[in-house]
């Protein structure tokens, strides 16, 4: 199975510390996470994310920049509205994502 | 023509991790069916029995209602806001995750369990100020009646959300009969019942069993045994 590369991106440090470990915990998952913009677009560029989740605190305007730059980085590229909640919803969250 | 689903509490997703006896609704965790993701806004609704002095660490969430509602026992609820407390049977518990809110949950009695409803809605606005509340509520006041727990409204009774959402308790006499109206067009109703059995819309329905209605305005009611026990969820269906 391929092993999906999921980018995570969120405001607050300590969510998307724990974001990190949830995603890295499961070997068909590989994690990235950051709280800044301009670094979720360069990894875009240099890995090759198969689904952003989108996380909390992130503005309105800020999410359209964001999502039209990942989009123009990667055409075709997933990009979701993460829900927190720990574990309880990201399975969920990413297997949908993938089958649509 | 009113439109249903039919949740049968007996096939609802299960974990068994030792201190913790969770079932899930709709997929939640290691649980997951792709067709049975949420009903309308609501997102989550877990049945979770914790063993005394066990519960969950502290953990996040963002852009989320959260609504606690003790069956038994007492909860002890810390978070990110400076909230310090415990909600036992008849308090119902609100937290609003917006921008991003830690909490940790954990059985506030070392030696009995304790039973909640965990309930999540999509919010109807993203990246709120996170928000704590509780409230206590007079049980006698849902002796044959739905008691209105939760509502939009700030001023209304029980807690309130960000999300067009009106949730009822009610504890029934065997025989008894009534109607409930939705609150606002187009919103549809999942009704959980909590023990005993039920008939909602010429559905018959046991302990846990749920029923998502939709498509209708008007709800019709019976209690089949005695002192039956019903969580109404009047929530958007989009």
């Amino acid at each position: 199975m391929k092993q999906l590369t999921i980018l995570y991106i969120g405001r607050d440090a300590e969510i998307t510390e724990t974001m990190h470990r949830l995603l890295n915990a499961r070997a068909e998952w590989k994690g990235l996470t950051t709280c800044v913009d301009a670094d979720a677009l360069s990894v875009c560029k240099t890995e090759p994310v198969d689904l952003v989740l989108l996380g909390n605190g992130i503005q309105p305007d800020e999410e359209q920049i964001l999502r039209s730059g990942l989009i123009s980085t990667r055409p075709g590229l997933k990009i979701i509205q993460h829900y927190g909640g720990g574990s309880g919803l990201l399975y969920g969250e990413i297997m949908s994502a993938m089958s649509n | 023509m009113a439109q249903f689903i039919l949740h049968k509490g007996t096939e609802r997703g299960h974990a068994n991790h030792g201190w913790l006896d969770a079932h899930h609704t709709f997929s939640f965790a290691s649980y997951y069916d792709p067709q049975n993701m949420h009903f309308g806004v609501l997102r989550v609704l877990n049945d979770d029995s914790i063993d005394g002095g066990m519960g969950f660490g502290t953990h996040p969430h963002d852009n989320m209602e959260i609504i606690t509602i003790p069956l038994e026992g007492a909860l002890a609820h810390k978070d990110s806001l400076g909230t310090s407390s415990v909600i036992q049977h008849g308090d119902i518990q609100v937290m609003s995750a917006g921008t991003g809110v830690k909490h940790s949950e954990f059985n506030a009695n070392p030696d009995q369990k304790v039973k909640l409803l965990q309930i999540w809605l999509y919010p109807n606005k993203k990246n709120v100020e996170p928000r704590y509340g509780q409230i206590t509520l007079d049980i006698a006041e849902r002796h044959n009646n739905f008691q209105q727990i939760l509502s939009p409204n700030p001023d209304d009774a029980g807690v309130w959300i960000h999300q067009d959402a009106w949730f009822s308790l009610g504890k029934f006499d065997q025989g008894f009969e009534t109607e409930y109206n939705i609150r606002k067009k187009g919103n549809g109703v999942y009704a959980f019942v909590i023990k005993g059995e039920v008939t909602i819309e010429g559905h018959d329905l046991g302990t846990r069993d749920g029923l998502g209605i939709w498509d209708t305005d008007t709800i019709s009611f019976k209690a089949n045994s005695p002192d039956a026990e019903v969580l109404l969820m009047d929530i958007p269906m989009n």
